[in-house]
């Protein structure tokens, strides 16, 4: 069973391309605290290889990540958890 | 009707959101959003189907998700832990396919109403005062809005909320249970029953109506021009144990 928690935010970033799509992931994430999740819609292909692992080199965690059948094909939910200590912007 | 890949939005997990949501994953909808900021208290428990003793002091979205989860291992849930508010309404509302209004306050009533206009999705209203519930169907470019219906929120303190004026706990999983029945014909393309048509039911005489509701002529929400207002909570205190 997959972890159910609550999430403090959700964005939908399949309207745009990448980098904004992160642009916009990393904004969210810096409006929630450390341990907190956000739910992002995105797009698969760039966006869903780029958002998960950049999240992840930021000290993000990927908590979990599913198609989104009733959005037709290439929909898909990201729940990421912030890290304790993103590094700062450079 | 499969619904499997169908959607929605259920805003407030309590009296209304609660049964509503029981009704949609029963009904084999595939994907469930629920965003709600309130904890679980022990007095939700005599009308909130979806929590039980365990759960007092969790937060409602998270407690409603594990249990509809259980229930039915396939479903999608995410659980959102705050209030729906402008800043991001239009965007989760075109996220899913329907959406259903369980909140307890008329700013957030209206906000339900203008985002899935925005959004163009269809919006479920339903409401519960005393001994009385109301639901009506918002299609956007087909019937009338929840704007068209009472043009604006009543200034706070003149219509007594839920929170004030209470309301018989039966009557909301009556309501949740007719707005998830409503929204299960609306995902599966039939003209909802109550599109454009307010259903009213009164609990102490069992008597029901459905009120034709038309569009307004310049309504700004049905015209795209009505501003997204915060729901941010109104100062008045809300009374010990008195939400849906």
């Amino acid at each position: 069973m997959s972890e159910l928690r609550v999430a403090t935010a959700m964005i939908d970033v399949r309207s745009v391309t990448c980098p904004i799509t992160w642009v916009k992931t990393r904004i969210a994430l810096e409006k929630v605290e450390a341990g907190e999740l956000v739910v992002v819609l995105l797009r698969e292909g760039e966006p869903l290889r780029n958002v998960p692992a950049t999240a992840v080199e930021e000290g993000h965690r990927v908590v979990s990540l599913r198609c989104l059948e009733d959005q037709g094909p290439g929909s898909w939910e990201l729940v990421l958890e912030k890290g304790e200590s993103p590094p700062a912007l450079p | 009707m499969d619904l499997s890949k169908k959607s929605a939005l259920v805003i407030g997990a309590g009296g209304l959101g609660g049964p509503a949501l029981l009704t949609l994953a029963a009904g084999g909808v595939g994907r469930l959003v629920v965003i709600d900021d309130d904890r679980v208290e022990s007095s939700n428990l005599n009308r909130q189907p979806l929590f039980t003793e365990e759960d007092l002091g969790q937060p409602k979205a998270a407690a409603a998700a594990a249990r509809l989860q259980a229930l039915h291992r396939a479903l999608q849930v995410t659980a959102l832990g705050r209030r729906f508010d402008a800043d991001e309404a239009v965007e989760l509302a075109s996220s899913v396919d329907i959406l259903l209004d369980g909140s307890d306050n008329f700013p957030t009533k209206f906000l339900a109403s203008d985002a899935a206009l925005r959004a163009g999705k269809p919006l479920v209203h339903g409401g519960v005062l005393r001994t009385s519930l109301q639901i009506l169907s918002v299609v956007p470019g087909f019937s009338g809005c929840v704007r068209c219906l009472f043009e604006a929120p009543p200034p706070p303190g003149q219509v007594p909320s839920c929170a004030e004026a209470g309301m018989v706990g039966a009557l909301s999983g009556f309501a949740g249970g007719l707005m998830g029945a409503e929204a299960l014909r609306l995902l599966a393309g039939e003209r909802g029953a109550y599109a454009g048509r307010l259903y009213v039911y009164e609990g102490r005489s069992g008597r029901g109506r459905l009120v034709l509701v038309r569009r307004r002529p310049g309504c700004p929400a049905c015209a795209g021009t009505q501003p997204l207002e915060s729901t941010s909570p109104i100062s008045c205190a809300r009374p010990e144990g008195a939400s849906p």
